[in-house]
């Protein structure tokens, strides 16, 4: 079943490549066989994170960014796969995904596949899922990923260890100069996207963001991820093309200035390869996702070995503080 | 990992814009435990089988308020047909008469609800709909 499931996502049949993704994000036997047969495949997508406060116009971005690569005015249209996150509830587990009522222009146009993702209690702005969904994507072909994320505020700097490029969307109104000197959401961006840039207070806001940039770029991004430190460092000193992220106004409602954007996501693309970062970035990511499956996988192998009576009395004596998280592992493992 | 969530596609096709309805449907849905995918008004049937196919729903709720849900629906059946998407269950919602119900279901509709239909119904119905045809 599987075999004949990943023949025909690879010659580009959309309903099988639509059951995939669902047998992917609910983590089913057939997805995860699925993921393993398709893994060569993959790697040769340009990923573009789109993040940024809830309201900022991040749908209504995506949707003309989209649009621009599907008719380009030199080169050939690329191929557009959009994964738009949204939050699941908390308490009932349901969700409302209304990122498609900005992306109608979309429609009809077999280039363009969107896929929405609840969020399914993950944090962080994406889902438990959403790189291995964009990992099917990748291997169906589409040259263009893009990942939009929940959108819901500070910490949301996932998307910087999945994607190659990330866009951080800001829009006038949200904040003074301190939002913009806090740590978080806007060190993770490769381009900053003024949005709503017909508002009023367009200039402060992009004085602050300027202002910002000003101060520092750090030479090593670090993510945490899982736990763990990540450390994607930023190319050798001596060949150092330090990328400064640009701060683009857009006018996302109307397509103003989105083909400067473009532009901007094209160069970055390019410092990316020609610094060694695309490779870098991909190594870095893989090595955290292996890491990852390696110490869930390990913990569940340890987990089994021991005995449920063990384990507990263990845990009870936590519990009772007569023994600490410390002297419980050494216990366990000793 | 590993849970299987109902997923609809709520649309509005046709030309009315009073997706009130729709959204009220949406809500509970959602508090219902369900993943909505709210596509938003004036909607073509070809732009809902599109969307039903990439999001790959169990249910679609179609809401028509217009009178024209005797050329929207048949139409939408039709395309999810052509797109193999058979097992799609679909609800309607909104204004329609009593004598056209029967065509409808006929057509492969699975529920009809009118003005002041209890979510918790409809929540059921769907339920039950996809629980028979497991």
């Amino acid at each position: 079943m599987s075999k004949s499931l990943t023949k025909s996502i690879l010659s580009g049949d959309r309903r099988s490549l639509a059951h995939l993704l669902t047998q992917v994000e609910n983590g089913s036997p057939e997805g995860l066989a699925a993921l393993d047969e398709i893994f060569p495949f993959t790697g040769k997508a340009h990923l573009i994170g789109v993040t940024g406060a809830p309201g900022t116009g991040k749908s209504s971005l995506v949707n003309q960014i989209a649009l621009q690569y599907r008719r380009p005015t030199i080169g050939i249209p690329k191929r557009v796969a959009i994964v738009a996150v949204d939050p699941s509830s908390p308490f009932t587990g349901g969700a409302v995904l209304g990122d498609r009522v900005r992306m109608r222009d979309l429609a009809g146009d077999p280039g363009v596949f969107i896929r929405s993702m609840a969020s399914r209690g993950s944090l962080g702005g994406l889902a438990q899922a959403t790189a291995a969904m964009v990992q099917v994507f990748d291997a169906a072909g589409y040259d263009v990923i893009m990942i939009e994320t929940v959108g819901a505020g500070q910490t949301e700097v996932d998307i910087a260890r999945l994607a190659h490029t990330t866009l951080v969307v800001e829009a006038p109104g949200l904040g003074d100069e301190i939002q913009a000197i806090k740590a978080g959401i806007l060190e993770i961006a490769d381009i900053i996207v003024v949005n709503k840039a017909d508002l009023p207070g367009v200039e402060n806001t992009e004085r602050a963001l300027k202002g910002m940039l000003d101060l520092a770029h750090p030479l090593e991004k670090v993510f945490r991820h899982h736990g763990q430190a990540m450390a994607i460092p930023a190319g050798e000193p001596e060949n150092a093309s330090l990328w400064v992220p640009p701060i683009l106004l857009t006018i996302a409602a109307d397509g103003t200035d989105v083909g400067e954007l473009i532009k901007a996501i094209e160069q970055h693309a390019q410092h990316l390869h020609q610094s060694g970062d695309w490779d870098r970035r991909a190594r870095a990511r893989l090595v955290s996702e292996f890491e990852a499956l390696l110490t869930e996988t390990l913990v569940a192998q340890f987990r089994s070995s021991i005995p449920d009576v063990r384990y507990n009395e263990v845990v009870d004596r936590l519990a009772q503080h007569t023994l600490s998280p410390w002297e419980a592992v050494k216990m366990l493992l000793g | 990992m590993g849970e299987r969530k109902i997923r609809v596609l709520v649309a509005k096709p046709g030309l009315d814009g009073h997706d009130r309805g729709a959204k009220v449907v949406a809500r509970a849905l959602r508090d219902a435990g369900m993943e909505v995918i709210y596509t938003g008004l004036r909607q073509t049937p070809e732009m809902i089988a599109e969307a039903a196919l990439q999001e790959d729903v169990d249910v679609v709720g179609l809401s028509i308020l217009s009178g024209a849900h005797m050329a929207l629906i048949p139409r939408v059946l039709e395309l999810l047909k052509a797109n193999r998407q058979e097992h799609v269950k679909i609800f309607v919602g909104g204004i329609i008469p009593d004598e056209d119900a029967p065509r409808l279901k006929e057509l492969g509709v699975t529920g009809i609800y009118g003005p002041g239909a209890p979510t918790g119904k409809i929540i059921n119905e769907i339920r039950a709909s996809l629980e028979s045809s497991k």
